[in-house]
């Protein structure tokens, strides 16, 4: 009985300990992940932002949500989800590829410019 | 056990009072619900995928604009919310585990915390805001800001490419501020529940799905960050 509470106990800590272990993870990855931002990298910043993202989220999906050691059918439904959001992002950008001008011919201007231009736009009309 | 007794005293023959009577045993209805849970949060992740997926077809339209905009947030301040979000999803899972093993004071404890994490997230996203608003960086039509970005078009007007960006900032955030205040909201009730000790090894679902609804939305956050305030 006694070793029992006391088992129960030990794994009960080591449930915290994991999370807090996980926690300071995903603390020093967003640390790396601004400092990361303000060097430059050119086209592999934003490639490291989002492989550190997708790191954070799969710390937190499977720590957790308990995805590592849930129901399997839970995590068939989780990957179907973002399956099906890279399916839709793939295609879209496989159209917006294909075209060769994107921006539609017949959409008037949103915003138009101020009155007085601002300081520094004016030198650069000529 | 006869009919009478039933009747008159439901819950007194031999199960869980939480246990609802379509279920066999209360593993099977916690595993139920759990199934539900995750179908919800793969709809979340495509109600936002929509957006992410706009947002990048808006950013290779117009990326100059994109990376101009995006000086106008404050990295530190996304930062911070980033931080306090992660927080917040450890103080939860905090909760869950002392829901789990019928804490009743660690739980109440760890549940408040989070909802204090909540609040700070709000308050530094309206000193945001307000800061956007009072700049007149605003999305669409409204977008009004004196500003001095590089990018005309030939006739002398600006570029859609800065109030789709912020027509995409609010909308993302905003929709993300919302799941947020709903959080806030579902925290507080399960916060009361959890004071009055209805949660126990045997019972503890709200606190677990309210758990993997908070999670979910850090996890969004988790891509917003990068995507709107650290992109070159």
């Amino acid at each position: 009985m006694t070793t029992h509470t006391e088992n129960t106990h030990a794994h009960g800590g080591s449930e915290s300990r994991t999370y807090f272990v996980t926690l300071v993870a995903l603390l020093i990855l967003t640390i790396i992940t601004v400092a990361a931002s303000y060097v430059d990298f050119g086209a592999g910043n934003i490639v490291i932002a989002l492989f550190i993202a997708t790191v954070k989220a799969s710390l937190v999906a499977l720590i957790f949500m308990h995805l590592n050691h849930e129901k399997p059918i839970n995590a068939v439904i989780a990957v179907a989800g973002f399956l099906f959001l890279g399916i839709f992002l793939m295609f879209c950008f496989i159209d917006f590829d294909s075209r060769v001008n994107f921006q539609p011919v017949n959409v008037k201007p949103v915003v138009q410019a101020p009155a007085t231009p601002a300081p520094a736009a004016a030198p650069e009309k000529k | 056990m006869s009919t009478s007794t039933t009747i008159a005293d439901p819950h007194r023959h031999g199960h869980d009072p939480h246990q609802q009577h379509h279920f066999a045993t209360m593993e099977q209805q916690a595993d139920t619900t759990k199934i539900g849970m995750w179908l919800f949060l793969a709809t979340e992740v495509l109600l936002f995928g929509g957006l992410f997926v706009g947002f990048g077809l808006m950013q290779s339209r117009y990326p100059q604009e994109f990376i101009e905009a995006h000086e106008h947030l404050q990295r530190p301040l996304g930062a911070l919310n980033t931080i306090v979000l992660l927080i917040s999803s450890w103080t939860m899972v905090m909760a869950v585990l002392s829901s789990k093993r019928a804490d009743r004071k660690k739980t109440v404890m760890f549940l408040l915390l989070t909802i204090l994490c909540a609040c700070i997230f709000l308050g530094v996203k309206y000193f945001e805001y307000s800061h956007k608003f009072e700049e007149g960086l605003l999305p669409g039509h409204w977008y009004k800001a004196q500003v001095t970005d590089t990018v005309h078009t030939a006739a002398g007007t600006l570029s859609h490419g800065y109030a789709t960006f912020f027509s995409f900032y609010f909308m993302m955030t905003g929709l993300h501020g919302i799941h947020i205040l709903v959080g806030i909201i579902l925290l507080a009730w399960i916060t009361v529940r959890a004071n009055r000790g209805e949660f126990s090894s045997a019972y503890f679902t709200p606190v677990d799905l309210i758990g993997l609804y908070w999670h979910l939305v850090d996890m969004i956050w988790i891509y917003l960050f990068p995507l709107y305030y650290l992109i070159k």
